[in-house]
């Protein structure tokens, strides 16, 4: 296999404490603790070898990114490095002060999540009193101090009705961008798949608002919309194409693919620890594994799509094939495909109660 | 609508940036890098907060000695393009 093109972005979990226990949170059930995060020394060693190899853009992501305290340094390096620097968060520790240093040290953009438009629903998702409430504070000291934002909201079927309500709080808090992302079910979200998956009724009704709301808001606000595999015929092309984009960096300093990669079993998770970025980019078995397409089964191999979707998720196809190597089974060609039309007709009427995420909740 | 008497700049958290490794220019933008090509690339290294569309224009027609209307007609385009997208505001 020749080389692979550089990535494109990178982010960077830097820590996986949060202050919220969304059900739906991208991190892997076995959360990293603190002891074994990586220093900042480390830390501006990955975001110098990212630039050098061409990633044009690092995502400060967690758990929470504000947890720790380095992070206007990281920034700072970052913005010399010539990397545009987002920054993901809840917002939950945000003050004028920090944000000040940020904005000083160079940041580019700030990505605010919120749990729903509405505080009572939302403090119930995120499990916190107050959490929603916070936020707004948050978002107005963003619009305030001028870094342009993003207002991030995962729905599923106790959220999405409101759909058009967060648009509307999006654009009164200045937001330049939204983005309205069905819920993933992978780790923590397909732990709590029955409290989260929306009906195809619900599905149809927040294609339908966005499209609306992307012709009233041209030119003023931009809406990003992550539609729900489980309802779709076709795979996503998950993270556009396996080690072919994106690098994910763990608060341990693991390489991956992408947030879920940890899952796959037999293959040595490669580590900033040991090895350069660049020589794990190209060489690491991890990211050989599911590069390219020489590695799909029948019916993707002779698929005329294969290079559209890249075989989909490697790690959904895990998860409910049980084999990482299987045509994800969201494809309707797929012959696993019953799991995911079961997963939607077994779907209790009534949501069970969230399953948080919690340092040592991970068991069910 | 932008027209040649509109000053622009670049919206705050984007900017053109050449990229060595590849060695192609991208605008980079909140969550997303657009490949600039090498035509925009010409037209947005002209874009300083200052100097109007018109003024552009005249620069791009003495160093391309192409004809005024055309040039006006494809940066226009290019230019209300990347308002849409909020990469480019009017002052």
């Amino acid at each position: 296999m020749s080389a692979p093109p550089p990535p494109m972005s990178l982010l960077a979990e830097l820590t996986h404490r949060c202050p919220l226990q969304c059900p739906y949170c991208s991190n892997p059930l076995q959360l990293e603790p603190r002891p074994q995060e990586l220093d900042t020394e480390d830390w501006k060693r990955v975001l110098s070898e990212a630039a050098e190899m061409g990633v044009l853009q690092v995502h400060f992501s967690g758990g929470e990114p504000m947890a720790r305290p380095d992070l206007p340094e990281l920034v700072a390096h970052a913005a010399k490095a010539g990397l545009y620097s987002n920054l993901i968060t809840s917002g939950m520790l945000l003050n004028a002060k920090n944000l000040q240093e940020l904005a000083d040290a160079g940041l580019d953009h700030i990505q605010l999540s919120f749990q729903d438009a509405e505080a009572e629903s939302a403090d119930h998702i995120a499990h916190m009193t107050g959490a929603h409430a916070k936020k707004l504070e948050a978002a107005q000291l963003i619009k305030t101090e001028g870094l342009p934002l993003t207002l991030n909201f995962v729905i599923h079927r106790q959220n999405c009705e409101r759909v058009p309500a967060m648009l509307a709080l999006a654009e009164q808090l200045g937001a330049r961008r939204v983005e309205i992302a069905h819920t993933q079910y992978y780790g923590w979200g397909l732990l709590n798949r029955n409290a989260l998956l929306p009906s195809r009724a619900q599905v149809e009704e927040t294609e339908k608002v966005v499209a609306e709301a992307r012709v009233r808001l041209s030119g003023r606000m931009s809406i990003d919309f992550v539609t729900p595999d489980y309802y779709a015929d076709r795979p996503k092309p998950c993270m556009g194409g396996w080690g072919q984009r994106f690098l994910n960096v763990s608060p341990a300093g693991k390489v991956l693919p992408c947030h879920a990669a940890e899952s796959i079993p037999g293959v040595q998770m490669p580590s900033v620890a040991e090895e350069s970025l660049a020589n794990i980019w190209e060489n690491a078995p991890l990211f050989r594994l599911f590069r390219g397409t020489d590695w799909m089964p029948e019916p993707c191999q002779s698929c005329a799509f294969k290079e559209d979707d890249w075989g989909g998720c490697r790690c959904q196809a895990l998860a409910l094939a049980g084999d990482a190597t299987a045509t994800d089974p969201v494809c309707h060609r797929a012959p696993g495909h019953d799991l995911i039309t079961q997963a939607i007709t077994e779907r209790p009427e009534t949501p069970p109660p969230f399953h948080y995420r919690r340092y040592g909740n991970a068991k069910v | 609508m932008i027209s040649e008497n509109s000053i622009l700049r670049f919206a705050r958290g984007t900017r053109l940036q050449h990229d060595r490794v590849r060695d192609v220019w991208f605008i980079q933008a909140p969550e997303r890098a657009f490949h600039a090509d090498p035509i925009a690339v010409e037209v947005l290294q002209l874009i300083d907060g200052t100097r109007n569309v018109g003024g552009i224009l005249d620069l791009l027609c003495q160093k391309f000695a192409a004809p005024r209307d055309i040039i006006a007609q494809d940066v226009l385009t290019l230019l209300r393009d990347l308002a849409t997208k909020q990469v480019l505001q009017a002052i």
